[in-house]
């Protein structure tokens, strides 16, 4: 009886959180993740109902269920939590945090504790850098997090103390050096009324003249995304903003949507406006789903301030809506095809291009995917003007850089630079000494050492997606920093291209052989001659998923050689005594070969 | 000029690959004229008596004592061939691999099986002369180094003929299409 | 319109919405693959059929044919890229090939054979994986599995979903059956299944080893014969 009507709730909570999505593919990721939310986990009753209410087949719900890291199929604990296992955070002290949470909780991470109140997870970068050692506890963020406040955490989680309540610090946003993307200058709705009071082409040809270039890293030119898109025959067009900032040691976006999501909200309009686009879909990390309330708090005074919705920016016949979506906890989303599939409730599996998403994107339909930061240029350069805006950085690199630092310094934080600043100057900046290297643009960037370090960042030298990771010389740079990121990469591969899914894999093998002392220098060899094959996978995941390994490895080659054997030219690393180990204890027999 | 010394021996194989180069017929007559035959279980030489010039491996390492013999034959041979998927890559053998633990194959191998006829008390051998198991079954090569392998189970007669002559007349090698297989 | 192609420094004419890898095929010029098969929408996972399409590395089954488009099949960089992912693949799953249904008739051991593969530059995963046996006609393999998604594209019904599907993502990515309507699984689908499957990760179960040794698909002749034999082979 009990059971029954424990049942019947269930399936009613499910049916409710059907009933307030739209009841097809594209509702299907904000379905599984609202049911993960409420049961802590997607139960295959939970599965059978999703089906039938939005006719999509039980195995092609699961296939997408099974793609994303936050989603899951057994439970994972009344209090779910997911600690960042990220090189920074192991930097900042993640293992004893790690071990005072098995020690209070009473499991080991991967698992939930036997009562199933508390699930222990791994989870790469959640954009905290700045703050590790840092967790996620039910989508509530806590940062900085210290063996002491491990034991009240727990302690609470024991005693089923609401998250609001568990003792813990926020995300801060330390911003340490606005600049004048972050400048507060005028009202969104003045921004607005400078837009779209022009025609769309003027619009597109005032970004063009700023030599706007995507911020997210691959750095396209902004305008002609937009003309492409715009020039394609179509019933409906989208702009998606793009923030799944995935990119370990990226956190610009997160502290944009905080402090200056209007600014953001503005540039999506006028994107929307350019490329004549009615809707507009702001596409973050999960991570990121503490924010939901803050930003729909926004978007809901924009639209009462009429700046969304009909007639939006009070511009008749403009009709503008945003909304958000969420990811399930997937690097590869980032990339921008595999985030509309991702939206369209599929799983985040990168497309073949052509066509590329300004022909053919979300639904099918001419779509324009841009970074938050890249967006946040639009509406000041509108605001501000084309000339004002390529006054700043370099002849070819125009506009500001917000970069997210972090690592070994003694400021990190979000600093906002014009292009053409060198590597040295940051490192002054964030108060970075004794650096052995540093991580530009994330582990899909590149490693530098200090001889390199007078290099600028700008498009045509160093380009950069804004990650910065300072590593300075008490660190073991492979173990430490290109072991995490192999790592990193194998775990977020979709696994459809075989050299990303498997190749990856013999990186790390050999990364590891070299740890452990046995590596040789036809090893190195072969690592390199294998990047040719990485090449070849369709995304740009998979192209750069051996940079870390491949970076250093050109940059620091002394590292390398120093752990090499330069002896000999094979060595087998089977070790006789480990493997008959087992049969020892099985037949109850010393160690040895046995026989003669 | 002393001709060059040949030395087989299997491991953890069916002697499938043996029986292959048997399968030679009367090239067999061809090849002790152009070699002579050190350890081998064709001619039921039991020891390395001399450095070999050619070794053929037959066969991955199951147990402790295919590590020593692989060993041996390294030590020993000028040249190592490995012949057939089981030197290769484990072969069949290797199907046990993270598929079953040692205690589950010796619990199968003499308890359980079906052709077991008499094992009442349920033991499992464990005389000091036996070889141990390993944890698992390993391709030569990760144990030493490898310089030629012949694809097969077992090799056609025709491909170990062809390597074989390559190799001591130094020649290149050309393998032919319906010669080379991994069945 | 006519669309003229260059592949391999000779000129060809391609049909509109033709891609670069059927265009080959037409003239006589083989372009490996292992994820492409006819009938089935293209999607470049094996990346085997990557070519030098105008000067950039793109996948020749998803790429469309295009006026004077300059196409290099195979120069010494691509095959050895080739190669190598099929090595990637040997040691991935584990292919026991002595002991497979397909062994003679598969395409991953067929290209291999091409390049003549004796071992693999990679060590073998001896990965644990499993073998779905509850279906009454089919039997799944994820021992011998490339996830090539060939059977994840298949439609025998246009309209209707397929029956399977990918679950999970990187390494540990794995086919599915789709278990809710297995019922209607007959034999016809179970037999078309699995030959549409490259290696011998899908079996019509009770069929195999059908066909004696000498006479199978890869037997005599390299994979890839039967197109260069059309235009009299490239070079």
């Amino acid at each position: 009886m009990n059971n029954l009507k424990i049942r019947q709730t269930e399936s009613a909570a499910i049916a409710a959180i059907i009933a307030s999505h739209n009841k097809d593919s594209t509702g299907l990721m904000d379905i599984l993740i609202d049911v993960q939310e409420r049961f802590r986990f997607v139960s295959k009753k939970a599965v059978n109902i999703i089906a039938e209410a939005i006719s999509i087949p039980i195995s092609e719900i699961e296939q997408t269920l099974s793609f994303y890291h936050f989603l899951s199929r057994t439970p994972t604990g009344r209090y779910t939590v997911y600690l960042n296992n990220s090189a920074v955070a192991g930097m900042m002290g993640r293992d004893k945090i790690a071990r005072a949470f098995e020690k209070e909780a009473g499991c080991k991470f991967g698992t939930v504790s036997e009562d199933g109140n508390i699930g222990l997870f791994n989870t790469p970068c959640i954009g905290m850098n700045d703050q590790e050692p840092s967790a996620i506890i039910n989508q509530r963020v806590f940062t900085r997090l210290s063996g002491e406040q491990v034991i009240k955490i727990v302690r609470a989680m024991k005693n089923g103390a609401a998250i609001d309540d568990l003792p813990g610090s926020g995300v801060q946003s330390n911003i340490i050096r606005p600049g004048p993307i972050l400048t507060i200058e005028a009202p969104t709705a003045e921004i607005l009324e400078k837009s779209v009071c022009r025609g769309p082409d003027d619009v597109i040809a005032e970004v063009r003249a700023a030599n706007l270039r995507g911020r997210g890293g691959a750095g396209f030119l902004t305008a002609m995304k937009w003309q492409l898109c715009r020039a394609v025959e179509a019933e409906r067009r989208y702009i998606f903003c793009n923030a799944d900032e995935g990119e370990p040691g990226t956190f610009k976006d997160r502290v944009i949507l905080t402090e200056r999501s209007e600014l953001l909200f503005a540039g999506m309009v006028i994107a929307g406006y350019a490329i004549g686009a009615a809707e507009g879909v702001l596409y973050l990390r999960y991570e990121y789903k503490y924010m939901t309330e803050h930003l729909e708090n926004v978007l809901r005074q924009m639209r009462e301030a009429g700046l969304l919705g009909r007639a939006a920016a009070s511009k008749k016949g403009f009709d503008f809506d945003i909304r958000l979506q969420f990811g399930g906890g997937s690097y590869v989303c980032g990339e921008e095809s595999a985030l509309l599939e991702s939206a369209e409730g599929k799983r985040g599996e990168p497309r073949d291009r052509p066509p590329f998403p300004v022909e053919k994107g979300y639904l099918q339909q001419p779509t324009v995917v841009n970074n938050v930061e890249t967006l946040c240029a639009v509406a000041k350069i509108m605001l501000k003007g084309a000339d004002w805006y390529r006054a700043l950085g370099t002849a070819q690199s125009t506009g500001t850089k917000l970069l997210s630092v972090s690592g070994d310094c003694g400021r990190p934080g979000i600093y906002e630079i014009e292009w053409g600043f060198t590597v040295n100057d940051i490192l002054r900046l964030v108060d970075a000494k004794d650096v052995q290297a540093v991580q530009v643009s994330g582990p899909s960037g590149t490693c530098i050492a200090p001889k390199e370090f007078n290099r600028r960042l700008a498009y045509e030298d160093l380009a950069t997606g804004g990650s910065m990771i300072v590593i300075d010389n008490r660190r073991d740079l492979l173990k430490d920093v290109v072991l995490n990121f192999t790592d990193f990469f194998i775990s977020e591969s979709c696994g459809s291209c075989v050299p990303c899914r498997a190749m990856t894999i013999q990186y790390k093998k050999k990364l590891e052989k070299i740890l452990r002392g046995n590596g040789i220098g036809a090893d190195i060899d072969q690592m390199l001659s294998w990047e040719k094959v990485m090449r070849v996978n369709r995304c740009g995941l998979g192209q750069t998923a051996a940079n870390p390994i491949l970076s250093t490895i050109r940059n620091f080659s002394k590292l390398y050689n120093s752990r090499l054997r330069g002896d000999i030219e094979f060595v087998s690393e089977f070790d006789l005594s480990a493997a008959v180990r087992e049969s020892c204890q099985v037949s109850n027999r010393v160690p040895g070969s046995g026989g003669k | 000029m002393n001709k060059p010394l040949i030395a087989t021996a299997s491991l953890a194989g069916c002697f499938g690959c043996h029986m292959s180069i048997m399968d030679l017929d009367d090239r067999i007559m061809q090849l002790i004229e152009l070699v002579e035959f050190n350890k081998s279980p064709i001619n039921d030489i039991k020891e390395l008596s001399k450095e070999c010039d050619i070794g053929l491996i037959e066969g991955g390492c199951a147990n402790s004592d295919n590590i020593r013999l692989l060993k041996e034959f390294r030590k020993n041979c000028r040249v190592l061939v490995a012949v057939g998927e089981c030197a290769i890559m484990g072969g069949l053998p290797a199907m046990r691999n993270n598929n079953a633990s040692i205690s589950e194959c010796l619990q199968e191998a003499y308890i359980d099986c079906v052709s077991v006829q008499t094992n009442d008390e349920g033991l499992i051998p464990n005389d000091e002369e036996l070889p141990m198991l390993l944890d698992q079954v390993y391709p030569c090569h990760e144990i030493v180094k490898i310089d030629y392998f012949i694809p097969g189970c077992a090799p056609r007669a025709d491909l170990i003929w062809d390597v074989l002559t390559a190799l001591i007349s130094g020649k290149k090698m050309e393998l032919s299409y319906e010669c080379f297989k991994f069945d | 319109m006519s669309i003229l192609i260059t592949i391999n420094g000779c000129e060809y004419r391609a049909e509109p919405g033709q891609s670069v890898l059927e265009t080959a095929k037409d003239n006589g010029i083989y372009i490996p693959t292992l994820c492409n098969y006819e009938g089935i929408k293209a999607q470049g996972c094996c990346r085997l059929c990557t070519c030098l399409i105008n000067g950039r590395k793109t996948t020749a089954c998803t790429a469309l044919a295009a006026d004077k488009m300059v196409v290099e099949t195979n120069t010494e960089e691509l095959e050895w890229i080739r190669s190598t992912i099929i090595e990637l693949l040997f040691v991935e799953g584990n292919h026991f090939c002595p002991a497979c249904e397909k062994s003679g008739s598969c395409e991953l051991q067929a290209l291999a054979y091409r390049y003549r593969m004796t071992v693999p530059q990679f060590p073998y995963s001896f990965s644990a994986k499993d073998v779905e046996s509850a279906h009454g006609t089919l039997l799944i393999d994820h021992n011998r599995c490339v996830l090539c998604k060939r059977c994840v594209r298949w439609r025998p019904e246009p309209e209707a979903p397929g029956w399977f599907v990918f679950a999970n993502r990187g390494h540990e990515v794995r086919i599915r059956f789709a278990h809710e309507r297995a019922a209607d699984f007959d034999k016809s689908l179970a037999q078309a299944a699995m030959d549409i499957c490259p290696v011998g990760a899908i079996i019509h179960k009770g069929r195999g080893y059908d066909i004696p040794i000498g006479r199978r698909k890869y037997d005599q002749l390299p994979i890839g014969s039967d197109i260069e034999q059309i235009g009299g082979g490239h070079e």
